[in-house]
């Protein structure tokens, strides 16, 4: 057996280093080690409330406008404030372009680029995969560059700047949009369906999102051979074999995305058992965050966020990275676009991870699956906006209470646990998504969710960054900064 | 431009944002304009290939002279803790602290670039009881030093050049590159705080939309108002440096544009403004900080004037998140 230790690892958000003992050209077991910690939740003590919404987005660059969010639901949760139905739309795009931006990013700036190794040279979509993904030269790579700015372009509007947008508030948006704005945000949103259209899908969105099973999907494929960027992952997942790289826990985690007026989601929060195939209910009492193999103070075992504590601790022979092990009533689970998709109910996605589980295709067909779904919600939320009713509802911050702050990021669920005291912070408790994805074991010895999808990896002779590694690490589009925060 | 003008791109104690930010520039084809530019990314986090033992690679051929490394940018603080071991971040695959890697190739770079005001000042990973012990390349807030030393200066002689924002903008990014490969930069382009001054010698104040409100101070009261928010919102726009109003940001953005607080996010210390962000700090109802180069005086006699003389469209404005009277229209007569 030997061992290889992988890093850093670019393409991924933040710092990344891989643990693994290698045998018979399979990785055997992985350790995952988040190698920074700055140190939010100690950070944000003692700090007015509101100032969450100052700290919190900057705890990431890329997931910014979720973590906003979380904050500011954990915020307006202890207030007993929602906002106005033009505030829940305004922040719902917000969310909506990042997350969008974010897949984008996945797709062309941090996935695909692998698939020009020279590893792959004599497969046959080699010469076409470098022509379109090759990093900084790739025909793809640039057009969405250039695509993701002019999208990005609509939180300029919306909220000012993005990272970092101060616009959204327990009580709603700050940014109320008028008539002319929003048929501005209109065009810019049609602008990024033409790109998707002619470049991703070489497809209109209606027809992927008629897609209801892995067959039709096929055979749309076989339609126009070549066609598309999306046409060619499809070509090259089936020749790499990404159906069975990259077997993920099979129990999916989603709070649930872009709220309605009426308190319901347009994708519901909740769990899906791959097992069973079956959605189930979540209940929040039941996560405990373990911080057993984090150099993290774990004096009293496992807790629940709302009472959960931060304190580092560099002597503690078990411990291998910054990150804490969040479970389930004991289970770990995978979070992302796959989670939220297979809760919604996407037929096709239903379908392929029936045949395949979450797996390095399955979890890239949930974020492009997920780009052809979300912009018509988009378009169609921009003309619901009723241009002059408030964006904003004003409420008082009790000096003393607890609440939790819900959201989906790009990545998957993203929570904030938040407690004031006297008019000040007390606790504040962050699980990201990444936190459940690349959690490290838990005291009972059980990997997290991309240690356990990295065991029986194949290693090539010689390899020492392992490109099938590579794959299934990017695969669930990590963010390693939201990780430990 | 036989060789290019190569940039290494690292990031320690920051949020990555900056990063992100950078690829918003606003350009058609972001890789066209480095290499039109005579610029060549020489790693870069979110974008190139190399991975893993490729990038120890590429490093090890910087420190060993074997490329030479025009711009180093390092984007996040320099985590220094606990107990100057700099743990806190070990610059993954390398079992050795980020802040040695960086000691070690500042030395061997033509020119240092602090990206964003994590990387300048020390920044929002500073903030609070700064668990990390975070500081900044050459600033531990307001104070010279830092990680490198006060003394520092890149093989190039300048002292690290600090692209603070939170994030910082691409444009900042963008035109301090170029002008240093096109030769074109020099110390008496930093502030006194090492800001590149083509953006720094301006305040955020200059070309904010809420302009007219501020002359006749007619002040938000709530978050969404369209008011001036420096009396009640906590907006430092006349004493923060930037040309976020003009320049823009993501399109037609910017904080105050947003409807929030200019926080001078390019100031060290920003992290830790002594109050609620969205409060203004007043003194017997003035408040504390003033417009930058105004004297107190004159203020509180030119906001009271200025209180009294408000148009009713403006007052009533002031405090909606929409317009509820226009402009009136004025015909010029014949």
């Amino acid at each position: 057996m030997s061992r290889l230790v992988v890093g850093p690892f670019n393409r991924v958000e933040g710092d990344l280093e891989v643990q693994l003992d290698v045998e018979d050209g399979h990785v055997r077991s992985a350790r995952v080690n988040a190698t920074m910690y700055r140190g939010f939740e100690q950070i944000l003590l003692q700090h007015a409330p509101l100032d969450a919404l100052t700290y919190a987005p900057r705890i990431c660059g890329i997931c910014s406008v979720s973590q906003s969010i979380a904050a500011a639901r954990a915020l307006a949760g202890l207030a007993g404030v929602q906002p106005p139905d033009n505030g829940l739309l305004a922040i719902n795009l917000m969310a909506a372009t990042e997350n969008l931006a974010d897949h984008l990013s996945h797709f062309y700036l941090f996935f695909m680029p692998d698939f020009v190794r020279p590893v792959y040279a004599e497969r046959p979509w080699y010469p076409d995969a470098v022509a379109r993904f090759t990093p900084l030269q790739g025909s793809q790579q640039r057009l969405a560059i250039s695509a993701r700015k002019r999208w990005l372009d609509l939180i300029g509007t919306l909220g000012g700047k993005w990272p970092h947008t101060g616009s959204i508030q327990p009580g709603g948006s700050t940014r109320a949009i008028d008539a002319a704005e929003r048929l501005r945000l209109l065009t810019r949103v049609r602008e990024f369906r033409q790109f998707l259209e002619s470049e991703l899908f070489a497809a209109p969105l209606e027809r992927i999102n008629g897609l209801s099973s892995e067959s039709e999907l096929w055979a749309w494929h076989a339609e126009a051979l070549g066609q598309g960027d999306f046409r060619q992952f499809l070509q090259i997942a089936l020749d790499t074999g990404l159906e069975h790289l990259g077997p993920g826990p099979g129990l999916y985690l989603s709070y649930g995305a872009y709220p309605r007026a009426d308190g319901s989601m347009v994708f519901p929060r909740g769990l899906w058992n791959g097992v069973t195939q079956c959605a189930q209910a979540l209940d929040l009492d039941d996560i405990r965050e373990d911080s057993a193999h984090a150099w993290l103070d774990d004096a009293g075992g496992p807790r629940h966020p709302a009472d959960g504590q931060t304190q580092p601790l560099m002597e503690k022979t078990d411990a291998y990275t910054w990150n804490k092990a969040p479970r389930l009533a004991g289970a770990v689970l995978e979070t992302g676009a796959i989670a939220r998709q297979l809760i919604a109910g996407q037929a096709l996605l239903r379908d392929a991870v029936a045949r395949c589980s979450a797996t390095v295709y399955t979890r890239l067909l949930a974020r492009l699956l997920e780009l052809a779904q979300v912009v018509p919600l988009m378009e169609s939320w921009l003309i619901a906006l009723r241009p002059g009713e408030p964006y904003y509802r004003a409420a008082a911050l009790p000096d003393k209470g607890r609440a939790v702050g819900l959201t989906e990021a790009a990545r998957g669920a993203l929570g904030h646990w938040l407690e004031v005291e006297h008019g000040k912070i007390a606790r504040y408790q962050i699980i990201a998504p990444t936190t459940w994805n690349f959690s490290p074991r838990d005291a009972q010895g059980q990997p997290g969710a991309l240690e356990q999808a990295l065991q029986g990896a194949p290693v090539l002779p010689g390899e020492k960054s392992p490109v099938a590694v590579q794959h299934i690490v990017r695969s669930f589009d990590p963010c390693m900064v939201c990780t430990v925060h | 431009m036989n060789t290019p003008f190569r940039v290494l791109w690292l990031q320690s104690g920051g949020c990555g944002g900056c990063n992100m930010s950078l690829l918003c520039a606003d350009t058609q084809d972001f890789s066209a304009m480095w290499r039109s530019a005579g610029i060549e990314l020489l790693w870069h986090p979110s974008l190139s290939l190399e991975s893993g033992d490729q990038v120890l690679d590429i490093l090890e051929d910087c420190l060993q002279g074997r490329t030479r490394l025009d711009a180093l940018c390092i984007e996040g603080s320099l985590l220094r803790g606990p107990h100057g071991t700099g743990r806190f971040h070990m610059l993954a695959g390398t079992d050795a602290p980020m802040i040695d890697w960086v000691r070690k190739l500042a030395a061997v770079a033509e020119y240092t670039l602090g990206i964003g005001t994590c990387a300048a000042y020390g920044g929002i990973t500073a903030a609070g009881s700064n668990p990390t012990d975070a500081c900044g390349l050459q600033f531990d807030g307001e104070h010279r030093g830092g990680l490198l030393g006060a003394d520092y200066r890149s093989l190039r002689g300048l002292p690290v050049i600090n692209v603070a924002g939170c994030p910082t903008h691409p444009g900042w990014v963008t035109d301090t590159l170029m002008a240093l490969a096109a030769g074109l930069f020099a110390e008496a382009d930093l502030d006194i705080i090492g800001r590149p001054r083509f953006y720094a010698d301006q305040l955020v104040h200059q070309g904010c939309t809420r302009n007219e409100f501020y002359e006749y101070k007619a002040s938000a009261e709530k978050p969404s108002d369209l008011g001036c928010m420096m009396e009640n919102l906590g907006c430092k726009g006349t004493q923060a440096h930037g040309d976020c109003n003009t320049r823009l940001w993501n399109g037609e953005g910017s904080c105050t544009r947003g409807g929030f607080a200019c926080i001078n996010c390019t100031a060290p210390g920003f992290e830790e403004p002594g109050h609620a962000f969205q409060r203004t700090p007043k003194l017997a109802g003035i408040p504390i900080g003033l417009p930058i180069d105004m004297p107190k005086a004159w203020f509180v006699a030119l906001s009271a004037l200025s209180k009294s003389a408000t148009p009713k469209r403006v007052k009533q404005n002031a405090t909606s998140d929409h317009p509820l009277i226009a402009p009136s229209v004025r015909t010029p007569r014949r």
